[in-house]
Protein backbone atom coordinates (compact mmCIF):
# COMPACT_ATOMS: atom_id res chain seq x y z
CA UNK A 1 0.00 0.00 0.00
CA UNK A 2 1.28 3.44 -0.95
CA UNK A 3 1.19 6.10 1.45
CA UNK A 4 -1.13 8.32 -0.48
CA UNK A 5 -3.31 5.64 0.11
CA UNK A 6 -2.68 5.37 3.58
CA UNK A 7 -3.25 8.71 4.38
CA UNK A 8 -6.59 8.76 1.72
CA UNK A 9 -7.54 6.07 3.71
CA UNK A 10 -7.57 7.39 7.50
CA UNK A 11 -8.45 10.90 6.29
CA UNK A 12 -11.95 10.13 4.92
CA UNK A 13 -12.43 7.03 7.52
CA UNK A 14 -13.73 7.87 11.47
CA UNK A 15 -13.50 4.39 12.68
CA UNK A 16 -10.19 3.61 10.99
CA UNK A 17 -6.82 4.08 13.11
CA UNK A 18 -3.23 3.58 11.45
CA UNK A 19 -0.46 2.31 13.40
CA UNK A 20 2.19 5.11 13.21
CA UNK A 21 5.85 5.02 15.23
CA UNK A 22 6.88 8.14 17.46
CA UNK A 23 10.00 9.49 16.09
CA UNK A 24 10.29 12.00 18.77
CA UNK A 25 8.09 13.82 22.16
CA UNK A 26 7.47 17.37 22.30
CA UNK A 27 5.08 17.57 25.05
CA UNK A 28 1.98 16.24 24.74
CA UNK A 29 2.95 16.31 20.64
CA UNK A 30 4.94 13.61 19.15
CA UNK A 31 6.48 13.06 15.63
CA UNK A 32 5.23 9.65 13.95
CA UNK A 33 6.63 8.06 10.72
CA UNK A 34 4.88 5.33 8.92
CA UNK A 35 6.14 4.11 5.15
CA UNK A 36 8.59 7.22 5.44
CA UNK A 37 5.65 9.92 6.01
CA UNK A 38 6.05 11.83 8.79
CA UNK A 39 3.42 13.53 10.92
CA UNK A 40 2.45 15.57 14.16
CA UNK A 41 0.33 14.00 15.98
CA UNK A 42 -1.26 14.68 19.59
CA UNK A 43 -0.72 12.43 22.17
CA UNK A 44 -2.68 14.26 24.79
CA UNK A 45 -5.15 11.17 25.20
CA UNK A 46 -1.65 8.32 25.14
CA UNK A 47 0.33 9.91 27.86
CA UNK A 48 2.06 6.87 28.24
CA UNK A 49 3.37 6.38 24.71
CA UNK A 50 7.22 6.36 24.55
CA UNK A 51 9.52 6.97 21.65
CA UNK A 52 9.38 4.32 19.59
CA UNK A 53 6.44 2.82 20.16
CA UNK A 54 3.24 2.35 18.11
CA UNK A 55 0.27 3.98 18.22
CA UNK A 56 -2.76 4.16 16.67
CA UNK A 57 -3.49 7.37 15.10
CA UNK A 58 -6.81 8.57 14.64
CA UNK A 59 -8.11 12.05 13.13
CA UNK A 60 -4.76 13.51 14.17
CA UNK A 61 -4.53 12.17 17.93
CA UNK A 62 -3.08 8.84 18.92
CA UNK A 63 -5.66 6.75 20.65
CA UNK A 64 -3.97 3.85 21.55
CA UNK A 65 -0.54 2.48 22.32
CA UNK A 66 0.00 -0.73 20.00
CA UNK A 67 0.55 -3.67 22.51
CA UNK A 68 3.84 -5.61 20.60
CA UNK A 69 3.89 -8.66 22.65
CA UNK A 70 0.10 -9.39 21.96
CA UNK A 71 0.56 -8.04 18.00
CA UNK A 72 3.65 -11.04 17.92
CA UNK A 73 1.15 -13.48 20.02
CA UNK A 74 -1.57 -13.33 17.26
CA UNK A 75 0.92 -13.61 14.98
CA UNK A 76 2.47 -16.83 16.36
CA UNK A 77 -1.58 -17.74 16.71
CA UNK A 78 -2.37 -17.36 13.02
CA UNK A 79 1.13 -19.42 11.74
CA UNK A 80 0.05 -22.56 13.85
CA UNK A 81 -3.39 -22.29 12.21
CA UNK A 82 -1.95 -22.33 8.44
CA UNK A 83 0.31 -24.77 9.53
CA UNK A 84 -2.19 -26.90 10.84
CA UNK A 85 -4.37 -26.44 7.98
CA UNK A 86 -1.61 -27.57 5.50
CA UNK A 87 -1.41 -31.17 7.31
CA UNK A 88 -5.02 -31.50 6.36
CA UNK B 1 4.31 -1.58 7.35
CA UNK B 2 4.42 -2.93 10.09
CA UNK B 3 1.77 -3.95 12.41
CA UNK B 4 -0.69 -3.63 8.80
CA UNK B 5 1.36 -5.96 5.90
CA UNK B 6 1.88 -9.30 7.90
CA UNK B 7 -1.84 -9.03 8.55
CA UNK B 8 -2.74 -9.04 4.82
CA UNK B 9 -0.73 -12.76 4.35
CA UNK B 10 -2.12 -15.03 1.74
CA UNK B 11 -0.93 -18.30 2.89
CA UNK B 12 -2.17 -17.28 6.96
CA UNK B 13 -5.96 -16.15 5.43
CA UNK B 14 -6.09 -19.17 3.66
CA UNK B 15 -5.28 -21.34 6.89
CA UNK B 16 -7.88 -19.48 8.88
CA UNK B 17 -10.85 -19.97 6.12
CA UNK B 18 -9.66 -23.16 6.11
CA UNK B 19 -10.60 -23.69 9.54
CA UNK B 20 -14.28 -21.60 9.87
CA UNK B 21 -15.27 -23.78 6.84
CA UNK B 22 -14.65 -27.03 8.63
CA UNK B 23 -16.35 -25.53 12.25
CA UNK B 24 -18.86 -23.90 10.89
CA UNK B 25 -21.84 -26.65 10.57
CA UNK B 26 -25.05 -23.99 11.26
CA UNK B 27 -26.32 -21.48 8.79
CA UNK B 28 -25.73 -18.30 11.07
CA UNK B 29 -25.92 -14.29 10.46
CA UNK B 30 -23.34 -11.78 11.59
CA UNK B 31 -23.54 -8.33 11.46
CA UNK B 32 -20.65 -6.15 11.04
CA UNK B 33 -20.88 -3.22 13.30
CA UNK B 34 -18.55 -0.84 11.92
CA UNK B 35 -18.23 0.23 8.04
CA UNK B 36 -14.57 0.11 8.10
CA UNK B 37 -15.26 -3.39 8.41
CA UNK B 38 -17.55 -3.74 5.70
CA UNK B 39 -15.10 -1.50 3.88
CA UNK B 40 -12.18 -4.25 4.54
CA UNK B 41 -14.40 -6.82 3.96
CA UNK B 42 -15.38 -6.28 0.33
CA UNK B 43 -11.97 -4.66 0.05
CA UNK B 44 -10.27 -8.34 0.69
CA UNK B 45 -12.89 -10.74 -1.06
CA UNK B 46 -13.64 -11.98 2.77
CA UNK B 47 -16.87 -13.46 1.33
CA UNK B 48 -15.49 -15.39 -0.61
CA UNK B 49 -13.19 -17.22 1.94
CA UNK B 50 -15.95 -17.92 4.67
CA UNK B 51 -18.47 -20.82 3.98
CA UNK B 52 -22.18 -19.92 2.63
CA UNK B 53 -23.05 -20.97 5.97
CA UNK B 54 -22.00 -17.55 7.80
CA UNK B 55 -24.54 -14.65 6.10
CA UNK B 56 -23.07 -11.45 6.74
CA UNK B 57 -24.75 -7.97 7.40
CA UNK B 58 -23.51 -4.44 7.63
CA UNK B 59 -24.72 -2.77 10.44
CA UNK B 60 -25.03 1.29 11.80
CA UNK B 61 -21.08 2.03 12.24
CA UNK B 62 -20.56 4.58 9.71
CA UNK B 63 -20.67 7.91 11.73
CA UNK B 64 -22.24 10.13 8.74
CA UNK B 65 -24.70 7.86 7.35
CA UNK B 66 -25.94 7.72 10.78
CA UNK B 67 -26.20 11.58 11.09
CA UNK B 68 -30.02 12.32 10.84
CA UNK B 69 -31.49 14.61 8.30
CA UNK B 70 -32.63 17.25 10.66
CA UNK B 71 -29.30 17.57 12.07
CA UNK B 72 -27.30 17.68 9.11
CA UNK B 73 -30.02 20.30 8.21
CA UNK B 74 -29.16 22.11 10.96
CA UNK B 75 -25.26 22.49 10.37
CA UNK B 76 -26.73 23.61 7.04
CA UNK B 77 -28.27 26.54 8.30
CA UNK B 78 -25.14 27.36 10.98
CA UNK B 79 -23.24 27.12 7.40
CA UNK B 80 -25.36 30.00 6.34
CA UNK B 81 -25.28 32.29 9.33
CA UNK B 82 -23.30 35.11 8.45
CA UNK B 83 -19.31 35.69 9.92
CA UNK B 84 -19.28 31.92 10.92
CA UNK B 85 -17.18 29.09 9.33
CA UNK B 86 -18.09 25.78 9.45
CA UNK B 87 -15.58 22.89 10.04
CA UNK B 88 -16.02 19.37 9.33
CA UNK B 89 -14.93 16.01 8.05
CA UNK B 90 -14.50 15.08 4.53
CA UNK B 91 -17.39 13.04 3.76
CA UNK B 92 -19.65 15.55 5.52
CA UNK B 93 -19.95 17.96 2.75
CA UNK B 94 -21.53 15.95 0.29
CA UNK B 95 -24.15 14.47 1.90
CA UNK B 96 -27.55 15.03 1.06
CA UNK B 97 -30.07 17.17 3.72
CA UNK B 98 -33.87 17.86 3.53
CA UNK B 99 -33.14 20.89 0.82
CA UNK B 100 -29.40 21.49 0.50
CA UNK B 101 -26.25 20.23 1.26
CA UNK B 102 -22.77 21.52 2.96
CA UNK B 103 -21.31 21.47 -0.48
CA UNK B 104 -24.32 23.56 -2.18
CA UNK B 105 -24.20 25.96 0.95
CA UNK B 106 -20.23 25.98 0.10
CA UNK B 107 -20.80 27.24 -3.55
CA UNK B 108 -23.64 29.40 -2.34
CA UNK B 109 -21.29 31.66 -0.37
CA UNK B 110 -21.13 30.11 2.98
CA UNK B 111 -17.46 29.28 4.55
CA UNK B 112 -17.66 25.46 4.89
CA UNK B 113 -13.88 23.67 5.41
CA UNK B 114 -12.74 20.39 5.43
CA UNK B 115 -10.35 19.40 8.44
CA UNK B 116 -8.77 16.04 9.08
CA UNK B 117 -8.57 16.84 13.19
CA UNK B 118 -10.10 18.74 15.53
CA UNK B 119 -6.84 20.60 16.40
CA UNK B 120 -7.27 21.99 12.73
CA UNK B 121 -11.07 23.55 13.77
CA UNK B 122 -8.86 25.16 16.84
CA UNK B 123 -6.21 26.66 14.51
CA UNK B 124 -8.72 27.80 12.50
CA UNK B 125 -10.45 29.65 14.91
CA UNK B 126 -7.56 30.79 16.57
CA UNK B 127 -6.33 32.50 13.17
CA UNK B 128 -9.92 33.95 12.44
CA UNK B 129 -10.84 35.90 16.22
CA UNK B 130 -13.84 37.85 14.27
CA UNK B 131 -15.35 34.41 13.12
CA UNK B 132 -17.67 32.04 14.76
CA UNK B 133 -15.75 28.88 14.09
CA UNK B 134 -18.23 25.43 14.14
CA UNK B 135 -17.03 21.99 14.28
CA UNK B 136 -19.79 19.45 13.00
CA UNK B 137 -18.79 16.88 15.47
CA UNK B 138 -20.12 13.84 14.34
CA UNK B 139 -18.50 9.93 15.39
CA UNK B 140 -18.76 7.37 18.09
CA UNK B 141 -16.65 7.15 21.13
CA UNK B 142 -13.36 6.65 18.80
CA UNK B 143 -13.69 10.27 17.73
CA UNK B 144 -15.48 11.74 21.43
CA UNK B 145 -12.50 12.09 22.86
CA UNK B 146 -10.73 13.80 20.16
CA UNK B 147 -13.41 16.44 20.11
CA UNK B 148 -13.55 16.94 24.19
CA UNK B 149 -10.07 17.61 23.95
CA UNK B 150 -10.35 20.47 21.32
CA UNK B 151 -13.11 21.71 23.73
CA UNK B 152 -10.60 21.88 26.39
CA UNK B 153 -7.59 23.09 24.66
CA UNK B 154 -10.11 26.04 23.10
CA UNK B 155 -10.87 26.62 27.15
CA UNK B 156 -7.28 26.52 27.86
CA UNK B 157 -6.17 28.57 25.37
CA UNK B 158 -8.67 31.43 25.74
CA UNK B 159 -10.46 30.87 22.39
CA UNK B 160 -13.68 32.55 22.27
CA UNK B 161 -14.92 31.75 18.83
CA UNK B 162 -14.94 28.20 18.98
CA UNK B 163 -18.12 25.65 18.80
CA UNK B 164 -19.23 22.03 18.82
CA UNK B 165 -21.93 20.95 17.17
CA UNK B 166 -22.12 17.78 19.09
CA UNK B 167 -23.77 14.81 17.03
CA UNK B 168 -21.36 12.15 18.64
CA UNK B 169 -22.94 8.67 19.29
CA UNK B 170 -22.53 5.83 21.26
CA UNK B 171 -22.14 2.06 20.34
CA UNK B 172 -23.56 -0.25 22.79
CA UNK B 173 -27.07 1.48 23.55
CA UNK B 174 -27.78 1.49 19.24
CA UNK B 175 -26.56 -2.12 19.37
CA UNK B 176 -29.21 -2.86 22.16
CA UNK B 177 -31.55 -0.89 19.95
CA UNK B 178 -31.57 -3.11 17.14
CA UNK B 179 -31.17 -6.07 19.28
CA UNK B 180 -34.58 -4.84 20.93
CA UNK B 181 -36.87 -4.42 17.48
CA UNK B 182 -35.79 -8.43 16.43
CA UNK B 183 -35.80 -6.58 12.68
CA UNK B 184 -33.00 -8.35 12.27
CA UNK B 185 -32.20 -12.10 13.52
CA UNK B 186 -28.17 -11.90 15.02
CA UNK B 187 -26.25 -14.84 15.72
CA UNK B 188 -22.83 -12.85 16.31
CA UNK B 189 -21.78 -9.10 16.19
CA UNK B 190 -18.03 -8.57 14.70
CA UNK B 191 -17.38 -6.02 17.59
CA UNK B 192 -15.98 -2.02 16.52
CA UNK B 193 -11.94 -2.39 16.85
CA UNK B 194 -11.57 1.50 16.98
CA UNK B 195 -14.18 2.33 19.35
CA UNK B 196 -13.24 -0.83 21.62
CA UNK B 197 -9.55 0.71 22.00
CA UNK B 198 -11.41 3.87 23.98
CA UNK B 199 -14.39 1.79 25.79
CA UNK B 200 -12.61 -1.53 25.79
CA UNK B 201 -14.90 -4.87 26.13
CA UNK B 202 -16.79 -4.40 29.14
CA UNK B 203 -19.70 -2.70 27.63
CA UNK B 204 -20.68 -5.27 25.24
CA UNK B 205 -21.30 -7.07 28.15
CA UNK B 206 -25.14 -7.39 27.84
CA UNK B 207 -25.30 -8.58 24.45
CA UNK B 208 -24.18 -12.13 24.94
CA UNK B 209 -25.81 -12.11 28.74
CA UNK B 210 -29.24 -10.56 27.42
CA UNK B 211 -29.72 -11.72 23.99
CA UNK B 212 -27.09 -14.67 23.49
CA UNK B 213 -25.81 -13.41 20.90
CA UNK B 214 -21.78 -13.82 20.36
CA UNK B 215 -19.96 -10.46 20.39
CA UNK B 216 -15.87 -10.26 19.18
CA UNK B 217 -14.22 -7.26 18.77
CA UNK B 218 -12.02 -7.21 15.64
CA UNK B 219 -8.93 -5.50 13.42
CA UNK B 220 -9.73 -3.67 10.26
CA UNK B 221 -6.98 -5.82 8.40
CA UNK B 222 -8.21 -9.21 6.66
CA UNK B 223 -6.37 -11.27 8.94
CA UNK B 224 -7.66 -10.04 12.13
CA UNK B 225 -11.54 -10.12 10.33
CA UNK B 226 -11.48 -13.81 9.48
CA UNK B 227 -9.89 -14.26 12.86
CA UNK B 228 -12.99 -12.57 14.41
CA UNK B 229 -15.33 -14.64 12.27
CA UNK B 230 -13.58 -17.74 13.42
CA UNK B 231 -13.79 -16.88 17.08
CA UNK B 232 -17.12 -15.86 16.45
CA UNK B 233 -18.55 -19.14 14.75
CA UNK B 234 -16.63 -20.99 17.23
CA UNK B 235 -18.86 -19.38 20.29
CA UNK B 236 -22.34 -20.16 17.96
CA UNK B 237 -21.51 -23.84 17.26
CA UNK B 238 -20.68 -24.33 20.92
CA UNK B 239 -23.61 -22.49 22.27
CA UNK B 240 -21.73 -20.51 24.68
CA UNK B 241 -21.53 -16.75 23.34
CA UNK B 242 -19.60 -14.01 25.12
CA UNK B 243 -17.47 -11.37 24.22
CA UNK B 244 -13.99 -11.55 23.31
CA UNK B 245 -11.06 -9.75 21.89
CA UNK B 246 -9.49 -10.63 18.60
CA UNK B 247 -7.82 -7.37 18.25
CA UNK B 248 -5.47 -7.94 21.49
CA UNK B 249 -2.50 -5.88 20.13
CA UNK B 250 -4.89 -2.66 20.13
CA UNK B 251 -7.74 -3.46 22.47
CA UNK B 252 -7.46 -3.87 26.00
CA UNK B 253 -10.67 -4.90 28.37
CA UNK B 254 -10.63 -1.53 30.48
CA UNK B 255 -10.37 0.42 26.94
CA UNK B 256 -8.24 3.84 26.98
CA UNK B 257 -9.16 4.85 30.39
CA UNK B 258 -7.68 8.57 30.28
CA UNK B 259 -9.42 9.03 26.85
CA UNK B 260 -13.05 8.44 28.08
CA UNK B 261 -12.26 10.20 31.59
CA UNK B 262 -11.55 13.06 29.72
CA UNK B 263 -15.07 12.67 27.60
CA UNK B 264 -16.55 12.57 30.60
CA UNK B 265 -15.69 15.17 31.50
CA UNK B 266 -17.03 17.70 28.62
CA UNK B 267 -19.88 15.22 27.71
CA UNK B 268 -23.05 13.86 29.43
CA UNK B 269 -25.13 11.17 28.22
CA UNK B 270 -28.38 12.03 26.05
CA UNK B 271 -30.48 11.31 23.49
CA UNK B 272 -29.77 10.88 19.89
CA UNK B 273 -31.32 10.88 17.02
CA UNK B 274 -30.13 8.24 14.20
CA UNK B 275 -31.17 7.75 10.83
CA UNK B 276 -32.97 5.02 10.10
CA UNK B 277 -33.11 4.29 13.83
CA UNK B 278 -34.88 7.48 15.51
CA UNK B 279 -34.70 8.48 19.06
CA UNK B 280 -32.28 6.14 20.86
CA UNK B 281 -32.08 6.72 25.04
CA UNK B 282 -29.17 7.21 26.35
CA UNK B 283 -27.18 6.94 23.11
CA UNK B 284 -25.35 10.18 22.02
CA UNK B 285 -23.12 12.96 23.94
CA UNK B 286 -24.02 16.72 25.02
CA UNK B 287 -21.71 19.13 26.26
CA UNK B 288 -21.73 19.82 29.41
CA UNK B 289 -23.36 22.79 31.21
CA UNK B 290 -19.99 23.76 32.68
CA UNK B 291 -18.72 24.37 29.09
CA UNK B 292 -21.88 25.13 27.28
CA UNK B 293 -20.05 28.16 26.01
CA UNK B 294 -18.71 26.13 23.30
CA UNK B 295 -21.88 24.53 22.54
CA UNK B 296 -23.15 25.70 19.42
CA UNK B 297 -26.78 24.61 20.20
CA UNK B 298 -26.66 26.69 22.70
CA UNK B 299 -24.75 29.53 20.73
CA UNK B 300 -26.82 29.95 17.68
CA UNK B 301 -30.33 29.53 16.84
CA UNK B 302 -31.96 28.63 13.48
CA UNK B 303 -35.06 27.70 12.16
CA UNK B 304 -35.90 24.37 10.30
CA UNK B 305 -38.04 23.76 7.91
CA UNK B 306 -39.50 20.08 8.59
CA UNK B 307 -36.81 17.21 7.44
CA UNK B 308 -37.58 14.83 4.64
CA UNK B 309 -35.59 11.57 3.87
CA UNK B 310 -34.49 11.63 -0.02
CA UNK B 311 -37.52 9.64 -1.89
CA UNK B 312 -36.53 6.02 -2.91
CA UNK B 313 -33.47 6.35 -0.31
CA UNK B 314 -33.17 2.99 1.90
CA UNK B 315 -29.53 3.99 3.78
CA UNK B 316 -32.25 3.60 6.90
CA UNK B 317 -32.97 -0.11 5.97
CA UNK B 318 -29.32 -0.37 5.05
CA UNK B 319 -28.03 1.11 8.58
CA UNK B 320 -30.31 -1.13 10.55
CA UNK B 321 -28.88 -4.34 8.16
CA UNK B 322 -32.69 -4.85 6.83
CA UNK B 323 -31.85 -4.20 3.45
CA UNK B 324 -28.36 -5.01 1.54
CA UNK B 325 -27.29 -2.34 -0.78
CA UNK B 326 -27.93 -4.14 -3.99
CA UNK B 327 -31.89 -4.73 -2.66
CA UNK B 328 -31.98 -0.54 -3.28
CA UNK B 329 -33.57 0.13 -6.31
CA UNK B 330 -31.55 3.15 -6.70
CA UNK B 331 -28.39 1.61 -6.30
CA UNK B 332 -25.65 1.91 -9.04
CA UNK B 333 -28.76 3.31 -11.10
CA UNK B 334 -29.32 6.74 -9.94
CA UNK B 335 -27.39 6.28 -6.38
CA UNK B 336 -23.10 6.87 -7.52
CA UNK B 337 -21.05 8.34 -5.38
CA UNK B 338 -20.49 10.53 -8.18
CA UNK B 339 -24.26 12.00 -7.68
CA UNK B 340 -25.53 10.14 -3.81
CA UNK B 341 -28.94 10.13 -3.63
CA UNK B 342 -28.02 8.98 0.57
CA UNK B 343 -25.31 9.46 3.18
CA UNK B 344 -24.56 5.42 2.41
CA UNK B 345 -22.79 5.92 -0.93
CA UNK B 346 -20.71 8.92 0.15
CA UNK B 347 -18.94 8.15 2.85
CA UNK B 348 -15.83 5.89 2.46
CA UNK B 349 -17.11 3.83 5.31
CA UNK B 350 -20.92 3.95 4.16
CA UNK B 351 -22.34 0.14 2.93
CA UNK B 352 -23.48 1.47 -0.35
CA UNK B 353 -20.22 2.62 -1.31
CA UNK B 354 -18.31 -0.12 -1.11
CA UNK B 355 -20.47 -2.70 -2.41
CA UNK B 356 -20.65 -0.15 -5.29
CA UNK B 357 -17.07 0.33 -5.15
CA UNK B 358 -15.66 -3.33 -4.53
CA UNK B 359 -18.84 -5.64 -5.20
CA UNK B 360 -17.54 -7.77 -7.95
CA UNK B 361 -20.47 -10.60 -8.72
CA UNK B 362 -17.85 -12.50 -7.13
CA UNK B 363 -17.26 -10.89 -4.60
CA UNK B 364 -20.97 -10.77 -3.52
CA UNK B 365 -21.65 -14.54 -3.75
CA UNK B 366 -23.78 -15.61 -0.94
CA UNK B 367 -25.62 -12.57 -0.25
CA UNK B 368 -29.19 -13.46 -0.80
CA UNK B 369 -29.87 -10.16 -3.31
CA UNK B 370 -30.91 -10.83 -6.92
CA UNK B 371 -27.33 -10.99 -8.99
CA UNK B 372 -29.42 -9.36 -11.79
CA UNK B 373 -28.74 -6.33 -10.36
CA UNK B 374 -25.41 -6.30 -9.84
CA UNK B 375 -25.12 -7.04 -13.29
CA UNK B 376 -27.12 -4.14 -14.61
Amino acid sequence: MYYRQIWAKIRGAMCLAIPVKIVSIDGDEAETEIAGVRRRVSIALTPEAKLGDYVLLHTGYAIGVIDEAEANETLKLLEEIASLSEVH
Amino acid sequence: MKFIDEYQDNKLARGLAYKIAKRSTKTIRLMEFCGGHTHAILRYGIRQLVPKTVEMRSGPGCPVCVTATADLDKAIALAHLPDVIITTFGDMIRVPGSYSSLQQAKAEGADVRIVYSTIDAVEIAKANPKKSVIFIGIGFETTAPTIAASILKAQQEKIENFYVLSLNKLTPPVMKALLDSGEVKLDGIIGPGHVSVIIGSHPYEFIPRDYRVACVISGFEPLDILLCIDKLVEQIEKGEPKVEIAYPRGVRAGGNRKAWQLTERVFEIGEANWRGIGIVPQSGLKIRKKYERFDADEAFSVSLNLSREPKGCRCGDVIRGAAMPLECKLFRKVCTPESPVGPCMVSSEGACAAYYQYGTPENLQGFKADMEQVDG
